[in-house]
């Protein structure tokens, strides 16, 4: 797995970055909601290493309440799997996209199917919550085919006999799932953070990006001081749905850049 | 064999497994493990048997419906879930996984409920136990079921109104996830029914296999052999899974009736939700959909991963029924028997009223899975108080 023609765009990109000395940071927005490509870009000019896309899912059991409302007032305008893949190939950022959602929205479809959308719109990556390592082969597969890198996520309850599998199974990166609980911002970073990306980091070379309560740029300098990076989400979704738009979202993700640059 | 073991992997045929998030993975593993080695336990079995006895109220009774069988022209044996303690079948399952989340050193359980039944078991299960409790129920239902609420009050449990989604069921399940997954180490989640991952649907049915056990037993001391049809209403499907247990390898037929609103096997449609792989209702792209039934406890999206088989296989069938249906059943069970059936359990009755001609003669068991009492308000609204005759 570790010769470079297997590996897909996202893990090529990131590892790349983590070569030249930067901490990764990989931002995430909910597609379909009002402003969302404008978000997206502003993110990769203020110094993204990579783009989350949400594609609104009406049972999102792993997100707390930032997301599922961004994700309710998206579905609530009339976004759809469709309507959010047909903007990503006009989206101008130069950097990897994954798509953030849930197993059913590729199920309905079928694997094959919504793998080789994912790949015709121009997504190097998926990440499916709700499909655990151990129910995520047959996607993987599909996935594969079609050219398509599948993120799997990593808890700090993952007992460390099936850690070393679930890594070298994951593609583009490894998502260290900070703490217990759903995505949301929290006031400290959970020790479970350095845990979890410290036990990954022993078992694999790939990147290990933390996410989960992620909720400050001084947050995010920590967590990465054993990870190679931090996925920011809800903070950023909070900007868009205070109103604040792609300009909030800039200045929010110039704000982790910056932090993160200077270590 | 009909109705066994699910596969290693938590498979009916290609149904059920374990899809929730990673965190949750081992929990499940571990309550998988815990409840195979207390269920293997003579100790464990003989507490959940004395406490559904000695607290629960079992058995519950066989009812030979004279009146109805008379109008109908169906004999009409009523397995009696409403006799249990809190009403409804559900104490069977919360004892059970109570007593398992103590063996675990769990001092915490967290529920979802609709109609509140399951919420009201689990409320009990927690103060006869002495554990924390909290349970989730959709916006929608905390407003019809409005007395339930309270009951789980005064049991010592807290009840949060779930306003995200359709603040119906589906969400309160959805609320109750995010709440295990963030306090697991302490926590219990005490799913209500014959679905979730793996080992839920199994361990579920599992619980409520004496309902099927004793009204097998009851059955051939009062007709001497087993019933022609056995029919349970089904919204997760708990109750009909427990029923169905005890008949599965029998002649009967049995019959699993659901709403017309929330028809997930009627559609046929494959999908995967709160941890399932099974039926579910959703649109053409995969977006879950909003059940509709007049029963708070029965608007549910999806169905649990064992019935999805039972009919794949073509051992059950799953037929739907009105709201206007059920309204009628369940005032006719009131006039001629003397039994105000949970709007839910009336489901199956409004199944039987419409097939009466083709049941003509046949001996039919019904699993009452609850009383009405908490429906009696709602039915107020629906009927008016002067227009019931």
């Amino acid at each position: 797995m570790s010769s470079n023609s297997d590996v897909g765009r996202m893990e090529r990109s990131l590892r790349d970055r983590r070569d030249e000395g930067a901490k990764l940071l990989v931002v995430y927005v909910t597609g379909g909601f009002e402003g969302w490509e404008a978000a997206v870009e502003t993110a990769a000019a203020a110094g993204a290493d990579a783009i989350e896309i949400g594609i609104p899912f009406s049972d999102p059991v792993m997100d707390g309440p930032v997301i599922q409302a961004a994700s309710e007032i998206a579905l609530g305008s009339g976004a759809t799997p469709a309507s959010v893949l047909a903007a990503v190939p006009h989206l101008d950022t130069g950097i990897p996209h994954a798509v953030m959602t849930y197993y059913n929205l590729a199920h309905n479809p079928g694997h094959e199917r919504f793998a080789s959308t994912l790949a015709d719109s121009g997504v190097d990556a998926a990440i499916l919550p709700d499909l655990p390592f151990v129910e995520s082969g047959p996607w993987r597969e599909a996935a594969g085919e079609a050219g398509v890198e599948t993120i799997l996520l990593a808890a700090p309850t993952t007992p460390d006999d099936r850690l070393p599998e679930l890594c070298a199974a994951s593609s583009g990166f490894v998502y260290a799932v900070g703490l217990l609980g759903v995505t949301g911002e929290r006031s400290t970073l959970a020790s479970t953070a350095t845990e979890i990306a410290k036990r990954c980091k022993s078992v694999t070379d790939k990147p290990v990006l933390t996410g989960v309560g992620i909720g400050s740029p001084e947050q995010a300098v920590e967590a990465s001081e054993v990870a190679d990076g931090v996925i920011i989400g809800s903070a950023v979704v909070r900007q868009l749905l205070d109103g604040h738009g792609a300009d909030g979202v800039g200045e929010l993700v110039a704000s982790y850049r910056t932090a993160l640059d200077a270590g | 064999m009909v109705m066994i073991d699910p596969s290693k992997e938590g498979r009916f045929g290609e149904f059920g497994g374990r899809f929730v998030p990673e965190t949750l993975i081992p929990a499940c593993e571990e309550l998988e493990a815990a409840f195979r080695d207390a269920w293997a336990d003579p100790a464990f079995v003989e507490e959940f048997h004395r406490i559904l006895t000695d607290y629960g109220g079992r058995p519950s009774p066989l009812t030979e419906c004279y009146r109805l069988s008379e109008q109908l022209g169906v004999r009409v044996l009523l397995k009696r879930e409403d006799l249990n303690h809190t009403g409804s079948h559900k104490i069977n399952n919360v004892i059970g996984q109570a007593l398992l989340a103590r063996r675990m050193g769990k001092s915490r359980l967290v529920a979802e409920t609709g109609a509140g039944q399951h919420g009201v078991a689990t409320a009990t299960a927690a103060a006869l136990l002495d554990m924390e409790c909290k349970v989730y129920m959709g916006e929608v239902d905390v407003d019809r079921q409005e007395l339930n609420v309270f009951r789980m009050n005064l049991l010592g449990a807290e009840v949060e109104a779930v306003s995200s989604g359709s603040r119906t069921l589906k969400d309160a399940v959805n609320e109750a996830l995010r709440d295990w997954v963030a306090t697991v180490e302490n926590t219990h989640y005490c799913l209500g029914s014959v679905m979730g991952p793996h080992p839920y649907p199994w361990m579920v049915r599992t619980f409520h296999h004496v309902i099927g056990d004793e009204a097998h037993e009851q059955c051939l001391k009062l007709v001497k052999r087993v019933p022609d049809v056995v029919v349970a209403c089904v919204g997760g499907g708990s109750n009909a899974a427990g029923i169905f247990s005890g008949f599965a390898d029998s002649e009967a037929r049995l019959v699993g009736v659901e709403p017309a609103g929330g028809a997930a096997v009627g559609r046929g449609v494959p999908g995967v939700v709160h941890g399932m792989a099974s039926y579910l209702m959703q649109d053409e792209v995969g977006q879950v959909q909003e059940a509709e039934s007049i029963s708070a406890g029965l608007d549910y999206p999806g169905v649990g991963p064992e019935h999805a088989y039972l009919s794949s296989v073509g051992r059950a069938e799953y037929p739907s029924v009105t709201d206007q249906e059920v309204v009628e059943a369940f005032q006719l069970l009131c006039k001629t028997e003397g039994i105000i059936p949970a709007l839910e359990s009336a489901h199956a009755l409004a199944w039987v009223v419409r097939e009466a001609e083709a049941l003509r003669d046949q001996v039919v068991l019904l699993n009452l899975s609850g009383r009405g009492d908490k429906d009696v308000d709602q039915m107020m609204e629906v009927l008016g108080t002067g227009d019931t005759q």
